[in-house]
């Protein structure tokens, strides 16, 4: 089967993408809340204004969450999806909690995907946690002097992850196997 | 010096001689804005694990039936000729992707988004924002109705035009085949100037971005049908998996 090609967002993304919460997965100052938040950069280190962040992930038991809910939050369902764009210092925030690990002795992560005009298709990366322990496939597989850029790390209110699309600190952006040989 | 369709045609052919890829070239200058925003290390390749295996959920709480009609979204009727597009999502291997969220975002009747960004001198339309949202039945169709969006300016390169396109946004069954993408409409005379139409570079991928237009989809004195079928990368789990609620 043939995939559809991707094509970029565009600047007015806005109109049919963020929604009201969707940047807070768990109402903020929630006991346990973190803050999750970062900027994106292009190439010269400029923030981008009109780039979007989504955020999938585990709950703090390392569930995978099955629960509808994400787009009208009812406040104490935890669906583990959620989506921010960034603001005109390409900012973004999440209020979320701490992701368990899936797999034990598995270090635990957010599965981030990035949207910008400009970018003509998604990306895909992973935000670790700090201090990631035990072996990793995909930590192990990439360069150590790139292994921090899908590291979080910490600050007073919770995490911080930058997402660099391109230059000196380009973030790993990943792709999977189905990605290869779309076209049959 | 101003950049005109010409230099942005040149670059265009340039990119056909290559090898034409399936997926857009996220390195590809005739679209300005992606210049400093295109990664320049390769992807790396990973083996979806945890979260990556499954998608996220979307129900009827989430999403309202009215929201596949962006017609009816104010007090009046919106300008433009009203249509209906549907069709099927399904993934690479051909399995319906059931129950999941589609949204889509356009501009209106005249080629101008309600959006503050948007400065084309073209009319706002108070009876239309654009934006719709609909769930796929346990088959994988959606449908939507709204207005045909008009093709619109923008800034690319001197007189760059986008032709007519409505945005999709989709999830499949795992998070990897996250998908967001741009349905056009059928033998539009802008497809060769475009920038980001082009930066797919195989023309048998550039077809499956075009709806075509599909008499049983049209309804009589209301709208004309089209048709888009959309087809997601392959899910990483096995079939059986599916069958299952709570993972293990």
């Amino acid at each position: 089967m043939s995939a559809a090609p991707g094509q970029t967002v565009g600047p007015f993304f806005h109109i049919g993408l963020p929604y009201a919460g969707g940047n807070e997965l768990v109402p903020p100052g929630r006991a346990g809340a973190i803050r999750l938040h970062g900027r994106v950069l292009d190439g010269d280190g400029v923030p981008v204004p009109d780039a979007m962040v989504e955020i999938w992930q585990a709950d703090p038991e390392g569930k995978v969450c099955r629960a509808p809910g994400s787009l009208r939050r009812d406040g104490w369902t935890f669906t583990g999806f959620g989506r921010a764009a960034t603001d005109p210092d390409g900012h973004y925030w999440f209020s979320t909690l701490e992701p368990g690990a899936t797999q034990p002795g598995r270090p635990p992560f957010f599965a981030v995907t990035v949207f910008a005009r400009g970018l003509l298709d998604r990306l895909f990366t992973r935000a670790y946690l700090p201090d990631p322990a035990g072996a990793d496939p995909l930590l192990d597989a990439i360069e150590s002097d790139r292994r921090g850029s899908v590291i979080a790390t910490r600050d007073e209110q919770g995490l911080v992850f930058d997402i660099h699309l391109q230059g000196p600190r380009e973030t790993v952006f990943l792709s999977f196997p189905k990605h290869r040989g779309v076209w049959a | 010096m101003t950049t005109t369709q010409a230099d942005i045609s040149r670059q265009i052919e340039a990119a056909q001689d290559g090898v034409h890829e399936h997926q857009p070239r996220l390195d590809y200058p005739a679209y300005r804005s992606s210049i400093l925003r295109h990664p320049t290390k390769a992807l790396q390749p990973a083996d979806p694990e945890g979260v990556e295996l499954w998608a996220p959920c979307f129900g009827h709480s989430d999403v309202a039936e009215a929201e596949a009609d962006l017609t009816i979204q104010h007090a009046g009727e919106p300008l433009g000729s009203r249509i209906t597009v549907g069709g099927r999502v399904v993934d690479g291997d051909g399995r319906p992707v059931a129950h999941q969220l589609v949204e889509i975002w356009q501009a209106n009747a005249s080629g101008r988004y309600a959006h503050l960004r948007d400065q084309h001198p073209a009319p706002l339309d108070p009876n239309f924002t654009g934006q719709g949202r609909c769930l796929t039945d346990a088959d994988g169709w959606y449908k939507f109705t709204t207005i045909q969006p008009g093709p619109y300016p923008w800034r690319n390169h001197l007189n760059a035009w986008r032709p007519a396109h409505i945005h999709f946004s989709l999830f499949g069954t795992d998070f990897t085949q996250r998908l967001v993408t741009q349905m056009y409409f059928p033998g539009d005379p802008l497809f060769p100037l475009d920038p980001i139409f082009q930066s797919v570079t195989d023309p048998k991928a550039r077809e499956a971005l075009i709806a075509t237009y599909e008499h049983d989809l049209t309804s009589p004195e209301f709208s004309l049908g089209y048709r888009w079928d959309i087809v997601l990368t392959g899910s990483h789990r096995t079939p059986l998996d599916t069958d299952i609620e709570e993972p293990s």
